[in-house]
């Protein structure tokens, strides 16, 4: 066995390397409807924010050179797409899942059409921290090539989980999730904290986004999300509404992501379509083991309409 | 008086609002007259009878999708797996045509219509199933599923089911042109969209004029009351969504037997979320469905032609139709205000 072949050993491997860089996405999106959930609201419209974020973000990047101003648009347009979201949901007698699909169709709608002369353009990419100094395994190297936005990732997870438990903050949002006669007691304003966690659950979905479109896979074209926005909103269920949980979650689901690739990497094409499901059958796997008809779920904000 | 002039008036608004947002947005961000787009839009469409044609023809598909989500919807469900149910029903249904190879033609189409509605009811009801009885969400749990079934699909089409002449686009074998469903007679339009008035109107008849249509009303309005009435609620989920799915996995069947001949990628090119969107601007109306689907039917078949002539993104019409969708969710807030303070004085 020389350098470059590792073998079996690969799969492992590239399955950490996955883990790294495949969940990043899923923690921008989970940790931020983990936030929007606490207040209450369910956005379903991920999906459209991030494909949304990472065509804005691939545009200016294009455009204006700087990927990292890239992603502070992305950012603001998933803020917006979230206020948007809150904005319409807050109306009375609006229906927030149905209100979270209209928003993904049309978001998505939109990112096609406005991306259609990004597509073949090459923007320049995020830069990436080398973990990897002390292998000289150039597999190693790759797979331990830790993205900026992946760091920033799991710290928002830690400081939203702070946040929320020792912030007056972070009291309102979760009194607005809990109860709204509690919150109104308190004086807080239900609908101004729910438009203001929407909408940063929505800034954090367009980083994300960012993520897909600059850095891995780094490209910009119309199958660039496989529905990972709504994944992520599955894994905040699984996560029972802690960021920490969603970060180790999505951290999971980025190594599930990576099997089909990894295995056929070292040679294992038998079954290739059926090991791309994985993801999607582990969260429908775990949403099955911890779901339950008798009682609510454990850490289920009150207030929320689809867990009820 | 005034509940009846709302249901028109409601949407039309949400329609109009969704046509100036549209109309901006190509005025803005494309430059392009929005006049001249809906004029071309409405000519892509309705203008000719062979634009008629390619219309109703996209319409079919999306009136069975639709009653996936319409159905369910008529228990509280929000189900949005259609694409998923349509995509397998159809991978089934060429597998039946295969292997019923030689048979007469109506044994054939018999068996390929029952593989794909089996297929497409088992795929939903599963989702029904989990929701009744474990508790999970059933709108997350069946887009997973749409996932695991394209995943499915392209399993079946590269794998066992492939035929090896099909080089360029992996597809299953064909299952014969005898084996074909034919076009309605003196048009291009096949017999799909009659398959789908058909079931429209008989869901509508089973809805308003049977005990078990007035059951699932009970159900809809308020489950605790209909358990306390003694109605098994879990079995009319079971139902409900396996006959949304089957009629989604009819859409699939139809697609294989009349428009492409065999299984591929063509069946997932978004015939199924179309329908969630048919299935809301219906409000979950079987009857209301067929007109909303053609409608539906008639942005899509416009797109070429604002691509050809204006040089559009052919996003644009997923576009128009995501503001639709937005903008008739958003009115729905507006119901009981237009006049009923007329009424009260």
């Amino acid at each position: 066995m020389d350098d470059t072949s590792l073998g079996l050993w690969g799969v492992p491997l590239a399955m950490l390397a996955g883990a790294i860089r495949v969940s990043t996405p899923f923690i921008f999106v989970s940790v931020g409807e983990c936030l929007t959930e606490r207040s209450g609201r369910i956005n379903l419209g991920l999906e459209g924010t991030l494909v949304m974020g990472a065509m804005s973000a691939y545009g200016v990047a294009l455009v204006s050179g700087s990927p990292w101003l890239g992603v502070c648009v992305a950012a603001c347009v998933g803020l917006l797409l979230g206020a948007l979201h809150a904005g319409i949901c807050q109306l009375p007698r609006v229906n927030d899942i149905a209100t979270g699909i209209g928003l993904m169709l049309f978001a998505t709608g939109l990112a096609f059409f406005l991306g259609k002369p990004f597509i073949q353009p090459k923007a320049p990419n995020l830069g990436a921290i080398e973990l990897g100094w002390w292998s000289s395994i150039p597999q190693v190297k790759q797979a331990l090539q830790v993205n900026y936005l992946f760091v920033l990732g799991i710290i928002l997870a830690f400081a939203l989980a702070w946040a929320l438990k020792n912030t007056r903050w972070g009291l309102i949002v979760r009194l607005a999730g809990e109860s709204v006669d509690a919150a109104l007691a308190m004086g807080a304003s239900v609908a101004r904290t729910r438009l203001i966690a929407t909408s940063i659950g929505g800034a954090f979905s367009g980083v994300g986004g960012a993520f897909l479109s600059l850095y891995y896979p780094g490209s910009w074209n119309e199958g660039l999300s496989s529905g990972q926005g709504l994944m992520a909103v599955a894994l905040v269920i699984f996560a029972r509404w802690d960021p920490i949980r969603c970060l180790w979650a999505s951290l999971l689901f980025g190594a599930a992501g990576a099997i089909s690739p990894a295995l056929q990497s070292v040679g294992v094409t038998q079954g290739y379509y059926l090991f791309s499901a994985a993801p999607y059958v582990l969260t429908l796997g775990l949403m099955i083991a911890t779901c339950s008809p008798e009682r609510s779920l454990r850490g289920a904000p009150g207030e929320l309409g689809a867990v009820k | 008086m005034g509940a009846a002039l709302e249901r028109i008036a409601v949407p039309t608004l949400a329609l109009l609002a969704s046509a100036v947002l549209f109309g901006l947005l190509l005025a803005i961000y494309a430059g392009v007259d929005p006049f001249e787009a809906f004029a071309l839009m409405y000519q892509g469409a309705f203008g000719s009878w062979f634009s008629w044609q390619n219309t109703l023809t996209r319409a079919a598909p999306l009136i069975l999708t639709a009653l996936c989500t319409a159905l369910p919807a008529r228990l509280g469900l929000v189900i949005i797996g259609n694409e998923g149910a349509l995509v397998l029903g159809g991978v089934a249904a060429a597998a039946a045509g295969i292997a019923l190879a030689g048979a007469p033609a109506l044994v054939v189409q018999f068996g390929m219509a029952l593989a794909g509605m089996a297929m497409g009811g088992v795929w939903i009801a599963l989702a029904g199933g989990l929701r009744q009885y474990r508790g999970v969400n059933e709108t997350i749990s069946s887009l997973l599923l749409t996932y695991i079934a394209i995943a499915l699909m392209n399993h079946f089409v590269e794998g066992p089911l492939r035929d090896p002449t099909s080089l360029n686009k992996p597809s299953t074998f064909p299952i014969g042109d005898g084996n074909m469903i034919g076009a309605i007679p003196g048009t291009d339009v096949h017999f799909g969209l009659v398959y789908g008035v058909i079931a429209c109107l008989v869901i509508y008849g089973f809805l308003r004029f049977t005990t078990y249509g007035f059951a699932m009303e009970v159900i809809g309005g308020n489950p605790k009351t209909a358990r306390m009435m003694g109605l098994n609620v879990g079995r009319y989920v079971l139902a409900a969504c396996f006959a949304g799915g089957a009629a989604a996995g009819l859409a699939g069947m139809i697609e294989v037997a009349a428009v492409h001949g065999k299984a591929n990628a063509s069946l997932a090119v978004g015939y199924g979320y179309s329908g969630i969107l048919v299935s809301f601007l219906a409000r979950h109306h079987p009857a209301a469905i067929v007109p909303v689907a053609i409608l539906l039917g008639g942005i899509g078949a416009s797109g070429g032609l604002l691509q050809r002539r204006l040089d559009l993104p052919d996003a644009a019409v997923v576009v128009l139709q995501g503001i639709i969708f937005v903008a008739i969710l958003a009115s729905e807030t507006l119901y009981g205000r237009l006049w009923k303070q007329k009424e009260a004085r």
